[in-house]
């Protein structure tokens, strides 16, 4: 086709190439490192997420943590003190703010405009909203990193091996809290009512997952609410992880990591990971769908 | 040399539900040509320049962006155009050059070209100088200038500016229009404008005038004027009466007295100056001749001035509120 032959209209000029897969990895990555410019820019955004998980790991950890252990013979061998057993959950509640926010935020550059400039560019809506997770995946995770460095505080061990694993893990729940971030964003046009999204999504996935509490011994509405909530299957295996690098006797770790159960069978933790990467997979796909029917 | 026109739209309709934005216009764009798009708010001029940008697509017709078809070869039409928005589009915590990269990535622009061409097009607009700061410290129309450049920087052949004078003052919009010039010269490159500003057509090639959903009035602004008719000559005497006696039996025309001037109408008033000078016996003082302006023109085709147009027009937003959202 003669019209597909560049014009004679600066013959020197820089040519943009056909569509390709290198085009969409270079549109994602670039999407991403706006996400690590705005994280890098915006210090208070990182001074006031932290502040949450601490208190909820020092303040509520500590407070009933002393209710709990005194009739166990909380400290002793074999035992863990609750802020330890709150650690992993904790982290997962940085995680999920964090992740939710960089996913919301796109409200934000639909109200600035610039969403539009990402989303006319002749690169596919799928890679801009990759580049928007793994950016708000990497946040949650450089986020998390101050929060591991005070593991042994909270009696976890520096475990090399145990820190690749919790921070792989976190990575992946950023990576699908973002991308249901991006899906509650689709349709909201205007910037007040993103907040509510949290307040109404977010914070009951939180309650719901068993970051809090063991998920043991729960009453049946509960427990089948937690055990439908995706976040569940993302934070049960940074537990698990863990209490494998923690000294504790069966007993213990039976009442403070009983697993998730469906029916009697145990899921396994490698099944658990696989529906956290489904659901990353799902969330995602959703938001593009979403994405390209409405703008 | 590819003599594809740079835009061709033949029967190009659109419906929202019960309103149709456009009914159904053609319209050709030459290569390297600076084409206006003129007329009030809701005439339809941005539903069109969104159906050539891929952005919205027709209910019926078709449009061609440099010989591609703007409905089926969406991503090879994104790729040879430029894209300048009614709405900002800017993000403002990263700097002028932060945005001009992020753009050039998202376009798969050649890295090794890259810096090199975001210099070239920051120096064309004027802001080379202040490429490092955030946009948040830019004003309205070096703000503009930057979408320009932007829209530059994967060298399309045709670059697409929707308002892009909107609310701003005078001085500012005059500015864009001299980097639009001044880009003409150097990128050769097709610019179709939308504007609702008469007297910006003046800049253009040709202007299409646009009033609801259909093409008015198609040509070179001067030729539109000519349609129109007379020119105004506007002279001050030492005796009105006696000039006004004169003019009507040396040419037969029939002038009016206005506040201390007199006023003829005729086809061609610079030709006729001299004519004047030679043939009136009362002392001339001062001549003024003006053109017919394109408001002028706009209410030959249309019966209605822009204002009024647009006063009917209700229930479409005004542009100024848009932009407001966005600040």
């Amino acid at each position: 086709m003669t019209t597909e032959t560049p014009s004679g209209l600066r013959a020197e000029a820089v040519r943009v190439p056909q569509s390709g897969l290198a085009t969409e990895a270079r549109a994602t990555a670039v999407v991403w490192r706006r996400e690590m410019i705005r994280f890098v820019k915006d210090r208070a955004r990182i001074l006031s997420s932290l502040a949450q998980p601490l208190l909820f790991l020092f303040v509520l950890g500590t407070g009933l943590g002393s209710l709990l252990n005194e009739g166990q013979g909380g400290g002793g061998p074999g035992t863990v003190a609750f802020t330890t057993f709150l650690f992993p959950g904790v982290m997962a509640i940085s995680v999920l703010f964090t992740a939710a926010f960089a996913g919301i935020s796109i409200v934000w550059d639909r109200e600035f405009g610039f969403l539009r400039e990402m989303l006319v560019a002749p690169v596919s809506t799928a890679s801009i909203l990759l580049g928007k997770a793994l950016g708000g995946a990497t946040v949650a995770t450089l986020q998390c990193l101050v929060l591991l460095a005070l593991a042994g505080l909270v009696g976890v061990p520096y475990d090399p091996l145990m820190l690749l694993a919790m921070i792989g893990l976190i990575f992946l729940m950023g990576l699908m809290i973002t991308a249901l971030g991006l899906l509650l964003a689709a349709r909201v046009r205007q910037v007040q009512s993103a907040m509510p999204l949290v307040q109404l999504v977010i914070t009951p996935l939180m309650f719901l997952s068993g970051a809090l509490f063991p998920l043991s011994g729960l009453p049946t509405w509960l427990a089948v609410l937690t055990h439908v909530n995706p976040m569940t299957y993302a934070v049960e295996p940074l537990r698990s992880v863990v209490f494998d690098h923690l000294d504790v006797d069966a007993a213990t770790r039976a009442r403070f990591d009983p697993g998730i159960t469906w029916g009697s069978w145990p899921v396994p933790v490698g099944v658990q990971i696989l529906i956290t990467v489904a659901s990353c997979v799902l969330l995602l796909g959703l938001a593009v769908w979403r994405f390209r029917r409405t703008e | 040399m590819d003599d594809t026109p740079a835009v061709a739209v033949h029967g190009l309709v659109k419906r929202y539900g019960e309103v149709e934005a456009v009914r159904g216009i053609d319209l050709e764009v030459a290569r390297g040509e600076t084409f206006g798009f003129l007329g009030p708010n809701g005439a339809g001029k941005s539903t069109t320049i969104n159906i050539l940008c891929t952005l919205v697509a027709p209910t019926a017709g078709e449009a061609r962006v440099v010989g591609l078809d703007a409905v089926r070869d969406r991503a090879a039409v994104r790729r040879r155009i430029g894209l300048v928005f009614q709405d900002p589009t800017l993000d403002g915590p990263m700097s002028g050059e932060q945005n001009l990269r992020f753009h050039q990535e998202l376009y798969g622009v050649d890295r090794r070209r890259a810096p090199a061409r975001r210099e070239e097009v920051l120096r064309t607009v004027g802001l080379w100088e202040r490429r490092a700061d955030p946009v948040t410290t830019y004003s309205g129309g070096m703000r503009r200038r930057l979408e320009i450049a932007r829209g530059l920087l994967h060298s399309p052949q045709v670059l697409f500016l929707d308002e892009p004078t909107i609310g701003l003052d005078p001085q500012t919009r005059s500015s864009i229009w001299a980097y639009l010039a001044e880009l003409h010269r150097s990128e050769e490159i097709t610019v179709f404008v939308t504007t609702h500003y008469m007297d910006e057509a003046e800049h253009c090639d040709r202007i299409a005038i646009m009033n609801e959903g259909r093409i008015v009035a198609l040509d070179t602004p001067d030729a539109l004027k000519a349609q129109v008719g007379a020119d105004r000559v506007t002279i001050t005497t030492d005796d009105d009466e006696a000039a006004l006696r004169a003019l009507r039996a040396e040419f037969g025309l029939e002038g009016a007295v206005r506040e201390g001037a007199l006023t003829v109408r005729v086809p061609d008033g610079a030709g006729f100056v001299p004519r004047l000078f030679a043939r009136l016996a009362v002392g001339i003082r001062s001549v003024t001749v003006t053109r017919p302006s394109l408001d002028d023109v706009f209410l030959a085709h249309t019966g209605t001035t822009i204002r009024d147009a647009e006063a009917g027009a209700g229930g479409s937003m005004h542009p100024m509120a848009v932009r407001m959202r966005g600040r």
